[in-house]
């Protein structure tokens, strides 16, 4: 609609012609509304529910005064830790677990196809119902892994979240596990990439096994390992499902990350400023990730 | 440069002896493969053996110690079904809104994401790689974060306990990568196909709607299922932003059995193998289509 009144306007005088096609990049007055008009809806949507978002929760965070109260907490000083924990063995644990197994699904056979399909399952299961069974799982008294190595080796298991570390521990190998299929696929799709020209050649000269796989996969891999570990950090520190479902952040809070000690404290405590704040304190490590991967992928796509 | 030196020594050596260490080596690796397929599938399998053990229980006996169901029963499953216990009592309303949820964000996704991609990419609006790079900044801060000011300016619009606050704000974060992975797919359909089109008198919906749509099929399947599957594996928004009995989704009816260590908890894992069975078939079955569109999307190296 404002298009119309653009095009109508912009038609006596010289001046506003050019300027109106200059801003239309050389489509002709009907296109440019149909253009105009499809990029609206999501424009909408980016503000409604983005932007506006994002400035709101900005100006709940602002106050100086919640950071002083939020670094002065135990409970902040102890999440701080365990984002730390969780983001430097989720994220490295799993891409290299990822690496190696990558390179194990590329083996031929019939038998690595069967396998990868029952690898997968993990990233196939939603979150909620695999980590809800992972936490009746590690139940001290009836759950499954301590009947298990009670009946197989007759030990008498931890009672996984009942102590912080085990707790803990059992989240980042929560998310290992539900995660490392999916990067794995990412990037056995790196390797199958790899021109078969350059692995055969690698081999004739003798770079197999290890020797093949540090002077010729992995430099080839690197830029998409790198990325994946980027975006993998990233998701991560977003990640809410694991801990919420896994150790709900117990026992007595000790075992919070940053998103779900957020929601903690603005809902259980009904201080959402506070929420806010403890979230806004990751912004120093995110917006240098994301700069960071930004410029990788830029460089990325000029290497395609 | 070792297997010039090796060469010789193989070919005039005994060769009784080379084939003996091939047959050996080979043994080791095959012992090798077994050992860590094995662990795998253990690793893999254990969580979801968990599930299904327990949701196969009768009531009484979830909270026993064997590794297998003495009296294996699909009580809890007909309990789902038939919505029998109270925590299930609007089991099939709920199951309806999941539907309904990831229905709606698929289809808005994609439509949002293939109008936009379609005037930026194709039509080559003025300023449309700014639209396209904003579009990307919703990734710099994670979902989570943004729960608390949305949830707040939800309740400022009256849209708590509606479905449709969730699907706005799955549909924003959904849309970005579906720009993106659009404008990629679409630099392999050459211009010259809508030009031809746009001279025979085609307007720029009908070149959308007939042209671009069906040629970018193979993209919008692979987004489709990732915006599925995105809002079936969401919880914190469903979490936070429903909370009546008839208004809330499977993933937020499970979680309210996770309030107390004495719930049913074969009805809890019977409910939550029925909720993992649709995204599962559908991994299985677009399985390659879905890596693809993953590749798609810039992740290539």
């Amino acid at each position: 609609m404002n298009g119309v009144s653009v095009a109508h306007v912009g038609r006596p005088a010289l001046r506003w012609h050019t300027l109106s096609r200059s801003l239309r990049g050389g489509l002709k007055g009907g296109e440019y509304i149909w253009a105009v008009a499809f990029v609206v809806p999501y424009l909408a949507v980016f503000l409604a529910f983005v932007v506006y978002p994002v400035v709101y929760g900005l100006w709940l965070g602002s106050d100086p005064r919640l950071y002083r109260e939020l670094f002065s907490d135990p409970i902040y000083q102890n999440t701080v830790v365990n984002t730390v924990l969780y983001l430097a063995l989720g994220v490295n644990v799993k891409m290299f677990l990822a690496l190696l197994l990558s390179g194990f699904f590329m083996r031929p056979g019939w038998w690595m196809k069967v396998l990868l399909l029952i690898f997968v399952l993990p990233w196939a299961v939603p979150q909620i119902s695999a980590f809800v069974s992972i936490h009746w799982m590690l139940n001290s008294e009836w759950g499954f892994l301590n009947n298990l190595l009670y009946h197989v080796f007759h030990i008498e298991g931890p009672s996984w979240l009942n102590e912080r570390w085990t707790a803990l521990g059992a989240v980042i190998a929560s998310h290992i596990w539900k995660w490392t299929p999916f990067w794995t696929l990412i990037l056995l799709a790196g390797r199958m990439a790899i021109p078969l020209e350059i692995r055969d050649t690698a081999r004739v000269d003798g770079a197999t096994g290890v020797r093949g796989f540090v002077h010729i996969t992995f430099p080839l891999l690197a830029n998409l390992y790198l990325i994946s570990t980027l975006l993998s950090t990233i998701f991560l520190l977003g990640d809410f499902n694991a801990v919420y479902f896994v150790s709900g952040g117990g026992p007595a809070d000790s075992t919070h990350v940053l998103a779900t000690l957020g929601i903690r404290d603005a809902f259980d405590l009904a201080q959402p400023r506070l929420g806010v704040a403890a979230v806004m304190s990751a912004l120093p490590l995110v917006i240098p990730l994301v700069i960071v991967l930004m410029r990788k992928l830029r460089t990325t796509e000029v290497q395609l | 440069m070792s297997t010039i030196t090796a060469e010789p020594r193989l070919a005039s050596g005994a060769p009784t002896r080379a084939l003996r260490a091939g047959w050996w080596s080979r043994f080791l690796g095959n012992a090798g493969v077994l050992v860590l397929s094995v662990v795998l599938v253990v690793w893999t399998i254990v969580p979801i053996y968990n599930m299904v053990l327990i949701s196969l229980e009768p009531e009484g006996d979830v909270f026993s110690d064997h590794l297998w169901p003495k009296v294996p029963s699909v009580e809890s499953f007909w309990g789902v079904l038939t919505q029998g216990h109270w925590y299930l009592e609007h089991f099939w309303r709920q199951f309806a809104n999941s539907l309904y949820l990831g229905g709606m964000v698929t289809l808005l996704t994609l439509l949002f994401g293939s109008l936009t991609s379609f005037s930026i990419g194709r039509m080559r609006i003025r300023h449309g790689w700014l639209v396209s790079n904003a579009a990307l900044l919703t990734y710099v801060i994670p979902a989570s974060f943004l729960a608390i000011p949305f949830y707040r300016i939800m309740q400022n619009y009256g849209l708590a306990n509606n479905l449709w606050s969730v699907i706005s704000a799955l549909v924003a974060f959904a849309t970005p990568y579906a720009i993106f992975v659009f404008q990629e797919y679409g630099r392999s359909i050459p211009i010259e196909v809508d030009e031809s089109a746009r001279i025979d008198g085609a307007s720029p919906f009908q070149i959308y709607r007939w042209i671009y749509l069906p040629l970018m099929a193979p993209a919008l399947v692979a987004v489709g299922t990732y915006a599925l599957l995105l809002a079936w594996n969401e919880f914190l928004y469903q979490f936070l932003l429903l909370s009546t009995k008839s208004s809330m989704t499977v993933p937020v009816a499970l979680a309210q059995f996770l309030n107390s260590d004495q719930s049913p908890w074969n009805y809890m894992m019977a409910t939550a193998i029925v909720y993992a069975l649709p995204p599962v078939a559908i991994y299985y079955a677009f399985r390659r289509r879905m890596t693809a569109g993953l590749t798609m999307g810039g992740v290539k190296g």
